[in-house]
């Protein structure tokens, strides 16, 4: 009976009562849609590579070697010899092994130098493979694969001709020795996307009139010689690496990072992951502290509007006391609507959360390639709405203690 | 002074109340009581103290010293939510106006003291066929239950508001110019029906108006002058 009172008298404020729903809603769906941004964001950046045990480069730190290697971000310090690299994949231990060579570029993209087992070896989300959406992969000398980001901006497709740039921000360009596109893959949401891959020997290739960094004037040899020449890389970058057994693992990275012919680094990607994640953590606190502000923002604008309507309601009051309701019946119905708007506010919330990702994840995953995830609430997300329901019961307790005395000092004698 | 009756329903001794409000005043009654069944008119100006009784009747305001016994219990005897609980069982009370929840329907608002009193619960049987027993015999239609109380006019709020203090039967109606509201003809129809749903619950009624009008349908017909005195400014 009072449940269903308390209900007929939220409904008879239906306006008030809607707008203060509506409030709670926006800020819950603003508040769980952050959250679900946030480990989106965290699931997708620690999907980024998965599959590899190792990343190897030269020593320097393992975030630094994270950035350049996966995230195409930075410049390494240094390389890693040839003669490393295949001491290191020539390892009993070693599974595979898949060079990747820095440094050049394409318009605002970073060209990556690499084999054929890159497409074979490199797993994200879990384990999904790189695929095609159009073309093959690298089969000539000068055959390209681009990421879809890089397709779409520079709307590429299979057999356009591609020029590199020598270095990231260089105006000379390797026009001697153009590219085709061969392939184009298929969305990643991860660094990928941005990425311009070619064969290791084509790096080698376009710097065959290059020494110490610049063109060496008036030295232009013709590709059917450059196609025949020995185009074995001096160096790498970094190298993937996986090994025969995970166990094998620590072993490894030991034996790398003790290596005595060069100074060398090995990494656990999903360590650095966790490492580079926690130096942007602070963003994702002060985001989530931003959203709860909302949320009790909302919360207080509830506690004001019943504020608002004690003294408009005191007739009502003075009805209860005289049917025999005590005043702490009287603080529980105020009590009781405030937790209903607050529930009410929060399915809502969650129902607008719902709506709003079913429509934005397509839009998201092809903008940033971010994949939201569309699942039943998870426990922590059931907590934060018990939450809001809770804290709704809290900030009404004031009001409610209000209508308290209010109703012992009015009894039943209130006149307007 | 003691209206007659057989055994008292109510019975004010050596009551003084102080009020300490803005305008403070002092109420004191010496000596009042109802009988059992009896109807009792009680006339006032605005101001004489009339609310501030039935208060002190209903448990709501506790006297300073004296005693106040509904059906033999001594109210200030009582705890907080025992009072409460008492008066839900044993006092129905009908408003001069607003007098309904208006966002419930008619049956939540007859059904709604019952919701405080167990025992009166108890007595109702089936509330809902109880209610609709009620709204009959007080001549509204059956379609009326299910009707929210802020679409009924003033006539039928009031008959609403009588079924409600009466449902479950308690012992004693405490009225507070219930007819305020009514035109003549109204007024009339609304005591006939009230009269005879007392006489049907053997209830009595304690009602308070400024109308002298009224006072041939009761068994008694009292001023707050004769009852009590008033102090003004007396905090």
């Amino acid at each position: 009976m009072i449940l269903r009172l308390a209900l007929a008298s939220l409904f008879a404020r239906a306006l008030t009562v809607g707008m203060t729903i509506l409030a709670i809603a926006l800020s819950v769906a603003l508040f769980l849609g952050v959250e679900k941004i946030r480990t989106s964001a965290k699931a997708s950046f620690t999907n980024t590579i998965s599959g590899t045990d190792l990343i190897v480069g030269a020593r320097s730190g393992s975030v630094q070697l994270l950035l350049y290697s996966v995230f195409r971000i930075g410049n390494a310090t240094n390389n890693l010899t040839w003669q490393s690299y295949q001491d290191i994949a020539a390892r009993a231990d070693v599974a595979w092994a898949v060079p990747i060579s820095l440094g050049d570029s394409h318009r605002q993209f970073r060209v990556m130098g690499t084999t054929v087992a890159f497409f074979e070896h490199y797993k994200y989300r879990k384990s999904r493979a790189l695929a095609l959406t159009d073309g093959v992969i690298i089969s000539d000398l000068f055959d390209t694969v681009v990421g879809s980001d890089v397709a779409k901006t520079l709307k590429y497709s299979v057999g356009d001709p591609i020029i590199i740039a020598h270095g990231l921000a260089s105006f000379t360009e390797h026009k001697d020795q153009p590219f085709r596109v061969s392939g184009i893959l298929e969305k990643t949401g991860t660094p990928v996307d941005r990425t311009v891959i070619v064969n290791m020997e084509a790096i080698e290739a376009i710097h065959v009139d290059w020494k110490s960094g610049a063109k060496t004037p008036g030295q232009s040899t013709p590709l059917d010689v450059v196609r025949r020449m020995d185009l074995t890389p001096k160096a790498v970058t970094a190298a993937l690496i996986g090994v025969k057994t995970p166990l094998k693992t620590f072993a490894l990275q030991r034996a790398i990072n003790q290596y005595p012919e060069e100074p060398l680094l090995a990494i656990l990607p999903g360590v650095a992951l966790q490492e580079l994640w926690a130096i942007v953590g602070v963003a994702e606190t002060a985001l989530i502290a931003v959203s709860a502000m909302v949320v009790i923002t909302a919360l207080i604008g509830m506690m004001a509007t019943i504020f608002s309507s004690l003294n408009e309601r005191r007739r009502e009051m003075a009805i209860f006391r005289a049917m025999g309701a005590g005043p702490a019946t009287i603080l529980g119905l105020l009590v009781l609507e405030a937790m209903l708007t607050a529930a009410f506010g929060a399915g809502l919330g969650l129902g607008m959360l719902y709506i709003s990702l079913v429509i934005a994840q397509p839009v998201i995953d092809s903008t940033f390639g971010l994949w939201l995830t569309i699942d039943s609430p998870s426990i922590r997300e059931l907590w934060v709405l018990f939450g809001v329901v809770l804290a709704g019961l809290i900030v009404s307790l004031i009001p409610a203690v209000r209508a308290y005395r209010l109703s012992l000092a009015d009894g039943m004698m209130v006149t307007r | 002074m003691i209206l007659a009756g057989e055994g008292r329903i109510l019975d004010l001794q050596g009551v003084n109340f102080c009020w300490r409000g803005r305008a403070p005043f002092a109420l004191s009654i010496p000596d009042f009581s109802l009988g059992s069944g009896k109807t009792a008119l009680l006339l006032g100006e605005s101001g004489s103290g009339k609310s501030t009784l039935l208060s002190l009747i209903c448990g709501t305001l506790l006297p300073d010293t004296g005693c106040v016994q509904v059906a033999g219990t001594d109210l200030a005897a009582l705890s907080v939510t025992a009072r409460d609980r008492f008066r839900a069982e044993h006092i129905g009370v009908i408003f001069q106006q607003f007098n309904l929840l208006p966002y419930g329907t008619v049956a939540d608002n007859i059904l709604l003291p019952l919701s405080f009193a167990p025992k009166r619960k108890k007595c109702a049987g089936d509330a809902m066929a109880g209610a609709l027993t009620l709204i009959r015999s007080l001549g509204l239609p059956d379609n009326l239950m299910n009707a929210r109380a802020a679409t009924l006019s003033v006539g039928q709020q009031q008959r609403v508001a009588v079924a409600r203090a009466l449902i479950g039967q308690p012992p004693l109606i405490i009225a507070d110019e219930p007819t305020s509201s009514l035109d003549a003809v109204n007024q009339t129809v609304f005591l006939d029906l009230l009269f005879q749903q007392l006489a049907n619950n053997n209830a009595s009624l304690l009602m308070v108006s400024h109308d002298p009008r009224l006072g041939d349908r009761f068994d008694h017909v009292f001023s707050m002058s004769e009852i009590s005195k008033i102090e003004r400014g007396a905090a």
